[in-house]
């Protein structure tokens, strides 16, 4: 188990090296000059900024300095939390920023998460069960993962905000309204949080039911389950036997899908203006803040490879072969 | 009479029509008998084996009666036929190596299969079971992962017969074993039927020179057939159908492993199943045939307890 | 999310293929995922040709709900939808296939080597598969693209291939894993065939089926990661895409205004070719796997 966990924290920190030194690198070998132009999309919009980011930019990058130590510099500057300073809210630093919107993507992705995958294995172990159910949900399930994140976004909002006005379709809570601790606050919150919640959770739903009923299938196959019902076990036990070992591929799935999801729920943001990480990345994009998008990449980075860790460990409380040193199957 | 197998007659269904895999199949097992079963691969013996406990998605009972104890088991309806599972009709699988659920501690999965079938949780006989095939009782505490595929195959013996059932099916038990644990399951089985543990016992195999070890009887088949049934020593000896004869002296010294080859000393190939030639479907490979092969023998008793379908055989 | 199909056994292989066509041919998923798909390529392929203007040439009134003339309606500025529609489609199929098909390339050379080769080869391979697996491949793209002055579908599709491989490699590598021990391939090896070959002419083959498979699933993967992009706006910088319409269709308030004509056809069309495929891909898997074939 120490070698299962010690692999599994030697490939996230690397992956995190990895991260950090593409995150320095495309900027420095990508056609054109990003620098110069981000000061003049500054110079028109915050002309009183550009002398300010100048500097920052010469003490932060050190053009004059050498490679490895402009290299080091990145990692000293990161370290110390210091991911520059954003253009789009001028004099903010990017820090501060990612933040503030942090919790609003965590709120989505989260329980979108959970409760798709959840609800999910549920729905297709039970789907597997009746020839009918599974021949209709199957494609209903594939429709749903082939489905665009934003576009099953748009159309929720369209259908449910827009056309029948129940929600609303845009922020993250009433315009009227300052955050403060109140039930109308919070009511306000939730409301603003069904629609993108919902489409995050639709289509993740498809992708773990049709996930489940492909498992289920294939261990339904396997020798152990022949045996039981020659030994004449009944259909439960064979189905909680099946459904037990199905479900362990299906976490090692929910770390490979963590990024797809995260992406997800970065173009969900967008149709709502929901003012989380995806909402930063599109103003990032749009006022060309690079400091923005690149912190906002390494925290989305960071965020993603906590998550597998938090898997890794669950899957090791699930599966008895990794805790009895026999490998199992991640 | 333990065991009554009646004009047992079950197909597979496939692409191309229906295999008569089982081709009315008559024979009987006494109380205390291990029968070998013994045919080269495709000859039916697996799917008698199956037809027996456990009929797999692509087979069809088609006619014929099984009768255990005087009652008639209903193998062609997958759902009774669960009251007689593992309580009078058990198997030992050929997969037995795989047989366990890898997620669950054996004894756990032990006592939640004997409570899905009405049974209590019987742990000092089990144990004392265990220690009957030389495994100690802490395997119960383990994930079938941490056991060798040995130790394995015994604990599935020890738990297919933990009902001590009327008759056991053990396929293929052997194939994937070296030849001195091959000896030792042998072994074992012959003690589960000296102890009491199971009345009879069908062990179904492709290799004679193992079974003549283990069997009271061995039966022969060929293309869906019975061929032939005798006491154990007298098949091996004074074999009467000729095919047994083939397959016999095709073997090379008793004792050393017999691959399930196709039979190189007789020139060749069963017949198709799908649509099988009238008569005896041994015919055109037999040195024998005459006219009356034409006609299918009956399984006759030529000797006591010795049955042969050949016109020769007299 | 994907079906992982097993190698199926060896049987002669005339047999194989008459046995394969005669289920394909009656498996419902694959034919209608097949129809739908080939429906939406001959719709990409054929459309263009038949406008004679520019899918973003202001050809007609603002705003207008489909018609006789404009079937999917226009634009906000008078551009026609379904002009648009169809040279997305191209767009479409042009990213699936650029970038499902290089990242199957870079997934089928890792997984080959890695499961082939073992030892040191197959840990370092493997080490660098889980790093590009763990890293959220939009996000990297979001970045990659933003710096990029001019964007073309050739380089998005050339950044979609470099960071959507991993999966397939593993998978690729688990199969060439357990091909490597067998009899036909040891003869090659005894017979001194070199290791390339021996890939490309014993391994290869005994999976095609699969690694058409993962190639569906790479196509359909790297469609959806380039409708992200260019709905965030990170699209191509020249002409038109599914994506870049719903980018379009959001930034311009298709949706207070009630255009749906202008938001519903793009996302119809990604889910339809996408979704098509993958159902498709059930039916593959049905085909190539007689333990799941119904009879």
């Amino acid at each position: 188990m120490r070698r299962y966990f010690g692999r599994k924290l030697l490939v996230y920190g690397l992956t995190f090296f990895v991260a950090v030194t593409v995150n320095w690198l495309i900027p420095r070998f990508m056609p054109g000059d990003p620098v110069q132009s981000m000061l003049s999309r500054a110079n028109v919009s915050q002309p009183a900024a550009v002398e300010a980011m100048r500097l920052h930019y010469t003490s932060m990058f050190g053009f004059d300095q050498p490679l490895w130590r402009q290299y080091l510099n990145f990692w000293g500057a990161l370290l110390r939390g210091d991911l520059g300073i954003s253009i789009w809210l001028f004099p903010t630093p990017v820090t501060d920023v990612i933040v503030r919107a942090v919790p609003y993507t965590l709120g989505l992705l989260v329980p979108a998460i959970l409760l798709s995958w959840v609800a999910g294995n549920r729905f297709g172990a039970f789907a597997a069960r009746r020839r009918w159910l599974d021949n209709s949900v199957l494609p209903l399930g594939y429709v749903l993962t082939a489905t665009p994140y934003m576009w099953l976004a748009i159309l929720l909002a369209w259908a449910l905000g827009i056309v029948a006005g129940i929600f609303p379709v845009a922020g993250a809570y009433s315009f009227a309204m300052r955050p403060e601790l109140s039930w109308a606050f919070a009511g306000s919150l939730l409301q603003h949080w069904f629609l993108p919640f919902a489409s995050l959770f639709l289509v993740a739903f498809g992708g773990w039911a049709i996930g489940m009923r492909n498992m289920i299938i294939y261990e339904l196959e396997a020798d152990y389950v022949t045996y039981l019902r020659s030994l004449g076990a009944p259909g439960r036990l064979v189905r909680r036997y099946a459904f037990r070992n199905a479900i362990l591929p299906q976490i090692t799935g929910l770390a490979l899908q963590l990024g797809v999801l995260v992406a997800g729920a970065l173009v969900t943001e967008i149709v709502f203006s929901y003012p989380g990480l995806g909402h930063l990345i599109l103003q990032a994009v749009q006022n060309q803040d690079f400091f923005l998008l690149q912190g906002t990449f390494l925290f989305i980075v960071l965020g993603v490879l906590v998550a597998n860790f938090v898997v890794d460990v669950a899957y090791v409380l699930v599966d008895p072969r990794t805790r009895a040193g026999m490998g199992g199957a991640a | 009479m333990s065991l009554t197998v009646t004009g047992l007659r079950v197909h597979y269904r496939t692409l191309r029509g229906d295999v008569k895999a089982l081709d009315g199949v008559t024979f009987s097992v006494a109380d205390g008998e291990i029968m070998g079963l013994a045919g080269e691969s495709g000859s039916g013996k697996s799917t008698l084996g199956k037809s027996l406990i456990r009929l797999d998605g692509r087979m069809r009972h088609v006619g014929g009666t099984v009768e255990l104890d005087g009652v008639t088991l209903p193998i062609g309806d997958d759902a009774a036929m669960n009251a007689h599972r593992f309580r009078e009709v058990s198997l030992v699988p050929q997969y037995a190596m795989s047989a366990l659920n890898p997620t669950r501690r054996i004894g756990r999965m032990v006592s939640e299969l004997l409570a899905s079938r009405g049974a209590g949780p019987e742990t000092a006989e089990l144990e004392r079971r265990l220690e009957l095939v030389g495994l100690s009782r802490d395997v119960l505490d383990r994930y079938p992962g941490e056991l060798s595929g040995g130790m394995r195959q015994r604990v599935v013996m020890v738990i297919s017969t933990l009902l001590d059932p009327s008759l056991l099916i053990a396929d293929e038990v052997t194939s994937a074993l070296d030849v001195s644990t091959q000896r030792a399951v042998a072994r074992t089985l012959r003690e589960f039927r000296d102890r009491g543990l199971v009345k009879s016992m069908i062990v179904v195999t492709h290799d004679i020179a193992l079974v003549h070890q283990i069997a009271d009887t061995i039966t022969v088949m060929y293309a869906g057939r019975l061929a032939e049934k005798a006491p154990a020593e007298a098949l091996v000896t004074a074999p009467r159908h000729p095919y047994t004869r083939m397959l016999i002296s095709s073997l090379p010294e008793a004792g050393v492993r017999h691959e399930d080859r196709r039979l190189a000393g007789i020139p060749g190939a069963p017949p198709s199943l799908l649509d099988p030639p009238a008569g005896c479907r041994f015919r055109d490979r037999c040195p024998l045939a005459f006219a009356r092969c034409a006609e299918q023998p009956p399984f006759a008793e030529v000797a006591p307890g010795h049955h042969v379908a050949c016109w020769k055989a007299e | 999310m994907t079906t992982t199909p097993a190698v199926t056994e060896e049987t002669p292989v005339p047999a194989v293929r008459r046995e394969a066509l005669h289920f394909a041919l009656r498996n419902g998923k694959l034919v209608a995922g097949l129809v739908v798909v080939v429906v939406f390529l001959a719709a990409a392929v054929v459309g263009p040709m038949t406008i004679s203007y520019g899918p973003n040439d202001y050809v007609g009134p603002a705003m207008a709900a489909p018609s006789g003339e404009y079937w999917f309606g226009t634009t906000m500025f008078g551009q026609d939808v379904f002009a648009q529609f169809v040279y997305g489609l191209r767009s479409t199929f042009l990213v699936g296939v650029l970038g499902g098909g290089l990242a199957a390339l870079i997934g089928m050379a890792v997984g080959f080597t890695a499961g082939y080769r073992g030892g040191l080869v197959d840990e370092v391979l493997n080490m660098i598969t889980n790093i590009v697996l763990v890293l959220p491949a939009l996000v990297v793209l979001l970045v990659a693209n933003a710096y990029l002055g001019v964007r073309s579908i050739g380089v998005q599709a050339l950044f979609i291939g470099l960071t959507s491989w991993p999966w397939a490699a593993r998978a690729i590598r688990a199969q060439t894993f357990s091909l490597r021990s067998r009899d036909f391939v040891d003869l090659a090896r005894l017979s001194g065939v070199r290791t390339p070959r021996i890939i490309v002419r014993e391994i290869a083959p005994n999976m095609s089926s699969y690694l058409f498979m993962t190639f569906i699933l790479l196509f359909g993967g790297a469609v959806l990661v380039a409708a992200s992009l260019d709905f965030i706006g990170l699209g191509p910088t020249q002409g038109v895409s599914l994506g870049l319409m719903l980018n379009n269709a959001a930034r311009w308030s298709a949706l207070q205004l009630g255009m749906w004509w202008w938001f519903v056809p793009p996302g119809a069309g990604i889910t339809a070719v996408v979704g098509a495929l993958y159902v498709m891909n059930v039916g593959l898997d049905e085909v190539f796997n007689p333990k799941l074939r119904e009879m």
